[in-house]
């Protein structure tokens, strides 16, 4: 059967390993020996250790928030491409929308310390023009920086399920609730909207799961206060050589993610069966 | 009216780094900053004058090139059993090949790291970065391949096996030409998505740097920095280069499908 080989390898590449990631969680080192004794020791210090803690709620919070960012900011590009632009050129905006998102990304981030730095782009531009004395420090090196970093990384992400919800819809059914009297508005918010939820919902998880998991831009953009878990994750694989900790904060980190994604998930349905 | 001012705004926030790479590249100064100095070429020349990146950029594109072949291949199988045949567990069995998608990528790198260098107990090497790329790189080619094969109109491949042709050569001689712009454009995107990877690549990368993860230690001294934009300047242009004959192709698979271009490579 021809789904054997890409099923296999899925499975033996990623069903197994995050399988091993789990199973690895209850064990513990101690320097170089792997401790195969199963316990909850590192559960219970991720539960115990505000760090651990401090991390992980920032982490949701700025995942959180990149999601909102990208999403609001990207819905009405969307909406533009779909409803505005002429269909021949429609392909042309979406090729130039994902250009950016391909090209190199570490460079991206750190180009956008340049761009958000103190002497930066921005501050020196805005100088330039007047429009501020003092170079404004409120953007580099904590979590805002992240968030507009990240907002920029996962912009098609978000842009492309919501223009391809957008493009599913009956272009008949705005004409009628025009036509039944609706304001432009309201037929905006009773039938574009509601119909363009499932691309809404797709672009939340696919910016909301992955960003969670990037330690590359609060690193360069983040400073001390912009840090998240996947740099702890990272530090305890590779610093601090304790595999089974770093692994039991993924697992933790996955866990609280997933319940997220999935009661957001939940409420959208109930909320759009209600609007029915 | 304004939401094209506002679709321009945003086009200006999503090249506003891209723009910038290059002022920098040619700028002749050693501090990423305005303002400008003058025009000079020493960072390229500096770039062709170190061997580490020559090292860090052919594995890169040994790595990436073999990416792109295997994820196209299981791409190629995926699409074609998703798109003809209904098995059992067919929605769950696709659903975990496609789960890289969403997945974090620091999953994706921990937990092989563990089962290759915990459990396993083998060195890491370029094999490793393959193994992951070709992973992340499956449902991007899923994605694009999918297009084309359930687009293809099966009635084509039943003439050609009514005439005489075995499975076999009927694939070769009436499918594959069929499929073959979204195959193109499916090895360009993963090549471009595996060059430019850096997470996964951090963790399971071995004794020879992959060119981002070489990059990575560049971004540490301030005084490579510019050699770090021009690189970084010929790397844009590349892809840029890449993604537009992998758009070629796409545009072409559909028009070869007869069908109406929906757009974006998602």
């Amino acid at each position: 059967m021809l789904i054997s080989a890409p099923a296999l390898y899925a499975i033996l590449l990623l069903a197994v390993p995050l399988g091993a990631i789990f199973l690895f969680s209850f064990w513990t080192q101690d320097y170089l020996t792997l401790i195969t004794t199963p316990t909850l020791a590192n559960y219970q210090e991720a539960w115990n250790e505000p760090l651990y803690g401090l991390l992980l709620r920032r982490s949701l919070m700025i995942s959180g928030a990149v999601t909102v960012a990208t999403v609001l900011l990207a819905f009405p590009i969307a909406y533009f491409v779909s409803f505005h632009v002429r269909p021949e050129r429609k392909s042309l905006w979406l090729f130039l929308i994902t250009i950016p998102f391909w090209t190199s990304y570490l460079i991206r981030v750190f180009l956008w310390k340049v761009i958000l730095g103190y002497n930066g782009v921005l501050n020196s531009g805005l100088s330039g023009l007047g429009l501020i004395d003092e170079p404004l420090t409120f953007i580099l090196y904590n979590a805002n920086a992240v968030v507009i970093t990240l907002a920029h990384a996962f912009a098609p992400f978000a842009i492309l399920p919501i223009f391809v919800a957008l493009e599913r819809i009956d272009r008949s059914l705005l004409e009628a609730g025009r036509d039944l009297g609706e304001t432009k508005l309201m037929t905006f918010w009773r039938v574009t909207l509601p119909l363009a939820m499932p691309g809404v919902v797709a672009a939340v998880l696919i910016v909301f799961i992955p960003t969670i998991g990037d330690y590359v831009t609060p690193r360069l953009v983040g400073g001390p206060n912009g840090l998240m878990i996947a740099n702890m994750i990272q530090t305890q694989f590779l610093k601090l050589n304790n595999a089974p900790m770093g692994a039991a904060l993924a697992v933790v980190a996955m866990l609280f993610v997933s319940v997220i994604a999935l009661g957001f998930v939940w409420l959208n349905r109930k909320f759009l069966r209600v609007k029915q | 009216m304004s939401l094209r001012v506002y679709a321009i705004a945003y086009l200006i926030f999503l090249y506003l780094p891209i723009f910038l790479l290059p002022l920098f590249a040619f700028n002749d100064s050693t501090i990423i900053a305005f303002p400008l100095d003058s025009l000079t070429f020493r960072w390229f020349y500096e770039l062709w004058e170190t061997p580490a990146l020559h090292a860090a950029v052919q594995n890169s594109i040994f790595i990436a090139v073999l990416t792109a072949i295997f994820s196209t291949l299981l791409g190629i199988c995926a699409a074609r059993a998703a798109a003809k045949y209904e098995f059992p567990l067919k929605r769950p069995i696709m659903g975990l090949i496609m789960v890289p998608l969403v997945l974090p990528e620091i999953i994706v790198g921990v937990s092989l790291l563990v089962v290759v260098v915990q459990l396993l107990e083998w060195q890491l090497s370029t094999w490793t970065v393959v193994g992951a790329h070709v992973l992340i790189c499956t449902p991007f080619s899923i994605a694009i391949l999918n297009g084309a094969f359930q687009n293809m109109d099966t009635s084509l491949e039943e003439a050609a096996q009514d005439l005489g042709e075995t499975p076999f050569s009927t694939f070769r001689l009436v499918t594959l030409p069929l499929v073959m712009p979204g195959i193109i454009s499916s090895l360009l995107i993963s090549f471009t998505i595996s060059l430019d990877e850096f997470i996964i690549a951090f963790f399971l990368t071995g004794a020879d740097p992959t060119m981002p993860v070489y990059i990575w230690g560049l971004l540490r001294f301030p005084q490579k920095l510019p050699a770090v934009m021009a690189l970084g300047t010929i790397l844009v242009l590349l892809s840029i280069i890449l993604l537009t004959i992998a758009e070629y192709y796409r545009r072409r698979g559909l028009a070869r499908a007869g069908l109406k271009d929906k757009g974006g490579f998602l």
